[in-house]
Formats: C-alpha cells, sequence, structure tokens
C-alpha cells in the first residue's frame, strides 16, 4: 500500500513538525519568564554601583553571587546542601512509607477508615509547626525530632492522595479483572496500582514539597549545619546576601529533586504521557 | 452448551429483576436476548459471567456450574473496559498471564488480526476510535478461546455505520470457530441480523415472554422483506410484554 504508507509518512513529519513549534512556544515564555527578575536584578545592580542605593539590607546579585562562589570554594556550601538534602530525603522516605501504606490499608478496608480516618483528620488539622516543641522533647534537638517532622508534613498528602485514588478506581475497570479471574493480590497489582500510579505520583511530589517547607522549619530547631542554618546564621550576623543566597540554593533543590522524581516515575506513566503528546 | 435452570435474582433491597428463566443455548448458537428496560436483560448476562450470583436456580456451561467467572465464558461489555496503562496488545493478553510469552503474543496477533487490527498492537487505547475500541475488547474476549461469549449492547454506543460493519464482523468471527454467542440488545435489528434464536424479556419481573427462531438463511439482507417480518414478529412481541406490564409512568 503505498499511497497509505506515504500518508502515514507525511502525517508522522506533520506532527513532528508540530511538536518542533510547540516545543519552540514551550521554550518561549521560559525566556520570558527570566526578563522580569533579570532586569529587576540588573537595575538594582545598577543602582547599588553608581551609589544610588546602599544595597546593605537588599544585597545586589553580585553580593549574592560572591557569597555563593564563597561558600562553595571553602567546601561549607556543600557541607550544609548535603546536611538538608539528608533531612529531606530521609523524612520523605519515612513520611511517604508511611503514607502510602496507610492510605493503601484505609483505601482498601474500609472498616480501617472508619476507625482511623477521623482521628487522622483531626492530626491534619494540627499546624505542623505546633509539633515542634513536643518532638523536641521526645526526639531531642538532633536529627531525630527533625526527621520526624519532615515526615510528619510529607505523610499527609501522600496519605490522601493515596486513600482519594484507591476511591476513585473505577468499579468497572475492577469488575475487568474479576472477570478475568484475578487473586485479590493480583487484583491489586495488575489493577489497582496502574489505576492509581498517576494520582500517587502527584501526591508525592505535593509530599515532596512539604519536605522541603518542612526541613526549614526543622532546621530552625537548632542547627549546626543546612541550608536553615544559613538563614538563621545570616539573620543573627546581619548577612541578607547569605540569606538569599540559601533561598536561592532551596529553590534550586527543590526544583531538582521534583524533577528526578517526575523522571524516575514517568516511565510508569508513558500511557498518560502518550496522551498528553497526542493532544 | 449452556444450560439456565429456574433463574431467579432479587436485590437485597427486595427488587425482583429476574424471576424463574429457563434457557437451553446449544453449542455455536447465537441468542439474542430483547427486553424493554427493567426487564433484566443485563442482569441475566451478569449471572451467566459469574459476576453476579442468582438468588435461585443454577446456570452450567459444558457442564461445569457457573458459581464465579469462568474461563469457558468471555465477556464483552457495552463499554470496552480497554485499560488505559496498557498497549492494545497488553489489553488482549491480559487474561492470558499462565502463558508463556512467546505463546502469549503468538494468540494476541492471531486476535488482532482477526478484528482487524493487527498493525495496532502497540497503540494505546487513547489513541482508538470506539469501533477499533470495541474490536480490542472482542480479541480479548476471544484470546481465551471460551466457549461462551457473552455480549452486553456491545455496539449501542457506536454509529449506524460501525455498528453494522462490526455486527457482519461478529459474524465472520463466530463462523471460524462457531463459540455460542449470546447477546443482549435493545436494537431488533441488530437481533435479526444476528441471531438463530431471540429471548422476548417481559420487565417487572424479568421473564421470558417468547421465544423465537430466527429462520433466514446467512447471510441475511437487512433490505429483505422476510427480514423486515421477523423484525415485525419481534417488535409486536414486545409491544406485548410492555403494554400487559406497563412500568409506573417516572
Amino acid at each position: 500500500m503505498p499511497a497509505d504508507g506515504s500518508l502515514a509518512i507525511e502525517a508522522r513529519s506533520e506532527i513532528s513538525a508540530l511538536r518542533r513549534t510547540s516545543r519552540f512556544a514551550g521554550a518561549y515564555p521560559f525566556v520570558a519568564g527570566l526578563l522580569l527578575p533579570v532586569a529587576l536584578g540588573a537595575v538594582w545592580e545598577a543602582l547599588v554601583y553608581f551609589g544610588l542605593a546602599n544595597g546593605r539590607l537588599v544585597p545586589p546579585p553580585s553580593a549574592i553571587f560572591r557569597t555563593l562562589a564563597e561558600l562553595s570554594s571553602t567546601g561549607e556550601l556543600y557541607v550544609h546542601i548535603r546536611a538538608t538534602l539528608l533531612r529531606v530525603l530521609a523524612g520523605f522516605a519515612a513520611g511517604a512509607v508511611a503514607g502510602t501504606l496507610v492510605g493503601a490499608l484505609i483505601g482498601y478496608f474500609r472498616r480501617f477508615r472508619q476507625l482511623l480516618d477521623p482521628s487522622l483528620q483531626g492530626l491534619r488539622a494540627v499546624p505542623s509547626i505546633a509539633w515542634v516543641p513536643l518532638f523536641i522533647l521526645w526526639f531531642g534537638i538532633f536529627e531525630l525530632s527533625k526527621i520526624t517532622l519532615i515526615a510528619v508534613g510529607v505523610f499527609f498528602p501522600v496519605y490522601l492522595g493515596v486513600l482519594g485514588a484507591i476511591e476513585a478506581v473505577d468499579r468497572k475497570t475492577v469488575e475487568v479483572g474479576r472477570a478475568f479471574r484475578l487473586s485479590p493480590l493480583g487484583l491489586v497489582r495488575r489493577i489497582l496500582l496502574p489505576s492509581i500510579l498517576p494520582a500517587y505520583v502527584v501526591a508525592l511530589r505535593q509530599g515532596l514539597g512539604l519536605g522541603w517547607m518542612f526541613v526549614v522549619a526543622a532546621e530552625f530547631m537548632g542547627a549546626s549545619e543546612g541550608l536553615g542554618y544559613l538563614l538563621v546564621d545570616g539573620q543573627q550576623l546581619g548577612k541578607p546576601q547569605q540569606i538569599v543566597a540559601a533561598i536561592l540554593v532551596f529553590a534550586v533543590l527543590g526544583q531538582i529533586t521534583d524533577w528526578i522524581l517526575s523522571l524516575l516515575t514517568a516511565p510508569f506513566l508513558r500511557w498518560q504521557d502518550s496522551f498528553a503528546r497526542a493532544r | 452448551m449452556l444450560s439456565i435452570r429456574n433463574i431467579g435474582k432479587t436485590y437485597p433491597n427486595g427488587t425482583a429483576a429476574l424471576r424463574e428463566i429457563t434457557l437451553d443455548v446449544g453449542a455455536g448458537e447465537i441468542v439474542a436476548v430483547v427486553g424493554g428496560s427493567g426487564s433484566g436483560k443485563s442482569t441475566l448476562l451478569r449471572l451467566i459471567s459469574g459476576l453476579d450470583h442468582p438468588t435461585s436456580g443454577t446456570i452450567d456451561v459444558d457442564g461445569t456450574r457457573i458459581v464465579a467467572p469462568h474461563p469457558a465464558v468471555g465477556i464483552v461489555f457495552q463499554e470496552p473496559r480497554l485499560l488505559p496503562w496498557l498497549t492494545v496488545e497488553g489489553n488482549v493478553g491480559f487474561g492470558l498471564a499462565h502463558l508463556s510469552r512467546p505463546e502469549r503474543r503468538h494468540r494476541v496477533h492471531q486476535a488482532l488480526k482477526r478484528v482487524g487490527l493487527a498493525d495496532y498492537a502497540l497503540r494505546w487505547p487513547r489513541e482508538l476510535s470506539g469501533g477499533q475500541s470495541q474490536r480490542v475488547a472482542i480479541a480479548r474476549a476471544l484470546v481465551a478461546r471460551p466457549s461462551v461469549i457473552l455480549l452486553d449492547e456491545p455496539f449501542s454506543a457506536l454509529d449506524a455505520f460501525t455498528r453494522v460493519e462490526l455486527q457482519d464482523h461478529l459474524l465472520e468471527i463466530w463462523a471460524d470457530t462457531r463459540p455460542t454467542l449470546v447477546l443482549v440488545t435493545h436494537d431488533i435489528e441488530e437481533a435479526v441480523a444476528l441471531a438463530s434464536r431471540v429471548v422476548v424479556l417481559r420487565p417487572f419481573p424479568g421473564r421470558v415472554a417468547q421465544v423465537s427462531d430466527v429462520k433466514l438463511a446467512r447471510p441475511r439482507d437487512r433490505l429483505s422483506h422476510s427480514f423486515d417480518d421477523e423484525k415485525r414478529a419481534i417488535l409486536s412481541a414486545l409491544d406485548t410484554t410492555l403494554a400487559r406490564r406497563a412500568p409506573p409512568a417516572a
């Protein structure tokens, strides 16, 4: 079928052309989004440079980058990044595992829901920073109390995400599994898990985001290293450039970890992805 | 051979969906079940599939009592119900997990070829049209080689052209291996075009009102007078059932 074949090729090249334009269209807003901060930075830099503003409380970009370079050349920056990153990862792992297990249990067995969900919802209503004094009493001021606080922050979005996703699984899809005589375990593995995966990934990403929020609170509790320590230290010693530098590092690390998480989960969501691409 | 004996189904809320249904379907027969809403035709199909349980009576397929979904019975739902996270190939092979990979691939490709979608093995369900999706669902039921295939208004969501195309296609597939087909439909023309026997159900609760043979030679000409006569006969039977026990006006 030469006619069909050439048609298909034509269609394919048209689609790839569309993709190319959409990729360009995707890059353009990114550049546009940079314009404002870069322009503001440049203006502020110039004002400080020409002595029209002193820049002591609001450091110009050059001062921030100088601070970053100094911290980085002494290796100090990496010590702090490493400490914070390890806390986030440990807290995220603990919170995500607990949230997944409890969410799955409550979602799968209705009885557990009546028993546990009201208490969990009550705990969720507690502003998590309110736990800090208690956690310090219970777990001391070192790593355990910090990681616990982060885990609490990660737990709730993951728990709610898993629970909601399980409840949203279509009865008709489950019936397909039953029609093919899947065992309860097979039903979980071949129907439930793939059904909830997209919502689960979203929940994990939300959990990770909260993990990054809570690590700051945890490190305010008293830490001798970590990016949160840099913030506190910058405040106490009056070094705003160090504070802004730490904030920048937080932003970059948060983005990178989120990106890694979506990259790791992308292969499992290919079927969805292809839908997004087809649109 | 499908044997239904004195089947009754009453739901826990007291609604009687089916009462005293008895029906024998011979091997390789095509039986269409028609009836107004509330006649329990879909319920009957779910009971045969083993997805639901009758409150009284028994169902046997080739001498095996049906108490749960059984490999000898395949089902095609009203919607394709493909699993969106599996490719077409994965969906068709879903029930063949017990087979070795090459064996599974072979069977899946045969089934896809049979429904005319050999080139679509690696597509995602999202990329298929309604008719293609339903073909994949038929392939998924075929691939397990059941002796009975149940179809619950399988073409009702499709446009008229695609519907006729798939009906003809279903007949071709049936002619290959002659599985027993039990087809629930609200489309009289579909019943006459496909079935060797038409079971008319009467509603509230669902009972058998009439069973009639369709004495038309295959292939059937939808435009012939005899086709029209068969249609008219079933329609008048349906009208009788509805007039005799009309549902209370909603």
